[in-house]
């Protein structure tokens, strides 16, 4: 082969797998091996290398007999440790769910494992998907496979963007073929700008949130982190579908989202959000906006300035919703059910024990400012004027998008920065500045690995379209991967 | 606008979450350094704005009103910290 198996893409590995150059076993084998080989990057909270061995197994048996179940059969994942996994640990990075054993599948999860899949393990990640950096899970910091080439970090560990960094660290350094993220603010599209990869956010509703530990629930959805577009359009089209039992499931059909690939972008209008810019934010990732735009250009689309002029509220809106919804959800773990139980004198000592004990810093911080602004005589003042801005942010989408297909912006305001960098909350939170808008209207988005910043690290350019077109958006992400010819270097870590 | 102690004791009583007294200034100052930067929100005309609740128009699908799940307690009681006989078990609350 003139490839390492783990250097293939998710669609060279289903090609190849049909035309029997290798078996999902040694598929799966070459990817144990090299999840052992990059422990030091700690992108695992559980390894299953022998579950993985089965599953790779059974796809082995079912291409035998002529039974393969689609693209995704055989193709080693990490599974993000914040979807509930039958019989494996799921922690969602706390220490609140260390040794939860849920006796249920997600859905997304399930829809990937019947797609014929391999779950090498389930990603590190921030505790209950709040960060940024995954700095904040229980069980260590994540580290991204990059170092700068040059300026102050050069040399120094780098974080992965978060909350998904487990799984942008696993897919950039190949120890897996794609990886599950979920997204509620940025959590998929940031990290995958800091690490190199394709990370794509769906629709609001595209993927059943069912068994997905909850975060705020009107935000967070599920998506495919990949190496390639292609890749993600075909993982998408294995974790999508109707589920009744996510009442915010949309009943819509899942289209063959791989058809978009090799569709150009001719003909499409896009959207230059001339508001998508912040203080301080370097020159380079102005440049590789303006580039983005020539590059889709070039390919036949046209390029219009618009405005969203609500864009500048869309982080305030989203530090009272997201906390809101996350200090509701999160009182679930009242160390009765599940979960960590920590005693005390009473019941309420034992919860505020248990709390106290199992839930980190940042996430205690969110759920004290969520129930402030839930609080008597603040509700109106916090917690509806911001759903109000968030009908408005959501009306500039609506309108631009009677003019144009597509909006073309950067991903994130820097490139990955210093492990341990000591940000204060609000600076960390500026981080999502560019994602959070998309995700308080529910639009499908992606980050496309687009470039390099001075100092040799990946930047991404986001893509943002109407409500259940990833169709659309798959073609002009592929247009800025084909355009951008970035390449993944092969860490060496990861080497199977 | 500025949170003081009292208020930082309060709300944390409200989330049941333990916060010892030496951490309440710290905290008092994160969560005035969020609410000052969440304080832009006003400068929004938002009069006869309907506040979201839903981000897609959907409407909320019924079913129909039978059983379809259950019968699984100890599946259910398999990640409970202290189950006893079939129960949850929590601190004595009754004298």
């Amino acid at each position: 082969m003139s490839k390492t198996l783990t250097n293939l893409t998710i669609a060279e590995a289903r090609d190849g797998l049909a035309a029997k150059e290798f078996s999902a076993v040694e598929l799966t084998e070459a990817h144990n091996d090299a999840v052992v080989a990059a422990r030091d990057l700690n992108a695992f909270v559980s390894e299953t290398p022998g579950l993985a061995l089965d599953a790779a197994k059974a796809s082995d048996v079912r291409r035998a007999s002529g039974d393969v179940l689609g693209s995704m059969d055989g193709v080693p994942i990490a599974m993000k440790d914040l979807f509930c996994t039958e019989g494996v640990q799921s922690t969602a990075g706390s220490h609140m769910l260390e040794g939860f054993v849920p006796a249920y599948e997600s859905t997304v999860s399930k829809n990937l494992k019947d797609a014929g899949s391999v779950m090498l393990g389930k990603a590190n990640m921030d505790e209950f998907a709040m960060g940024s950096s995954t700095e904040n899970s229980y069980y260590g910091n994540t580290i991204n496979p990059w170092k700068a080439s040059s300026g102050p970090d050069a040399g120094s560990d780098l974080v992965p963007g978060g909350s998904s960094g487990g799984s942008a660290s696993a897919v950039a350094t190949r120890l897996c073929l794609g990886a599950t993220g979920t997204d509620t603010g940025g959590s998929i599209r940031q990290p995958a700008s800091f690490s190199g990869i394709v990370g794509l956010k769906p629709t609001y509703g595209r993927c059943s949130r069912w068994g997905i530990v909850a975060f705020a629930s009107s935000l967070d959805q599920a998506g495919p982190m990949t190496r390639t577009v292609r890749d993600s359009a075909i993982m998408l089209g294995s974790m999508a579908g109707h589920d009744p039992k996510d009442s915010t499931s949309a009943p819509v059909e899942t289209p063959n989202f791989e058809s978009a690939m090799g569709l150009g972008v001719k003909g499409l209008r896009i959207g230059i959000p001339k508001e998508y810019t912040a203080e301080g934010m370097p020159q380079e990732i102005s440049d590789l906006w303006q580039l983005g735009a020539d590059w889709l250009r070039e390919a036949g689309a046209e390029i219009v300035d618009v405005s969203l002029p609500h864009t500048k509220y869309a982080l305030p809106t989203y530090y009272i919703v997201a906390p809101a919804e996350a200090s509701s959800n999160l009182a679930r773990y009242d160390g009765v059910r599940y979960g960590l139980r920590v005693e005390g004198d009473s019941l309420d000592d034992m919860y505020m024990n248990t709390r106290a004990a199992g839930f980190g810093e940042e996430v205690q911080r969110r759920i004290l400012i969520g129930t402030y602004v839930l609080s008597a005589g603040y509700y109106d003042a916090y917690y509806v004027k911001a759903q109000q801005v968030r009908t408005r942010i959501a009306g500039d989408f609506k309108s631009v998008f009677e003019d144009v297909d597509v909006l073309l912006a950067p991903t994130a305001p820097s490139p990955a920065f210093a492990m341990n960098a000591q940000l204060d909350p609000v600076s960390m939170y500026l981080n999502d500045i560019f994602t959070v808008p998309a995700s308080l209207a529910g639009l499908p988005g992606i980050s496309v690995p687009a470039g390099l910043s001075e100092h040799g690290l990946p930047l991404g350019l986001q893509l943002i379209a109407k409500p259940f077109d990833e169709l659309t958006l798959l073609r002009a992400a592929e247009t800025i991967e084909q355009s951008a010819g970035f390449e993944l270097p092969v860490f060496s870590g990861g080497e199977g | 606008m500025s949170l003081d102690r009292e208020t930082v004791r309060r709300i944390a009583y409200l989330a049941r979450i333990k916060v010892e007294d030496e951490r309440l200034d710290q905290i008092a100052g994160e969560l005035d350094g969020i609410l000052g930067f969440v304080e832009q929100l006003s400068e929004v005309d938002t009069d006869g704005v309907e506040a979201m609740t839903s981000v897609t128009e959907l409407t909320m699908p019924l079913r129909a009103d039978v059983i379809n799940d259950g019968d699984c307690r100890d599946k259910v009681l398999a990640n409970a910290t202290d189950p006893f006989d079939g129960f949850y078990t929590v601190p004595k609350v009754v004298e």
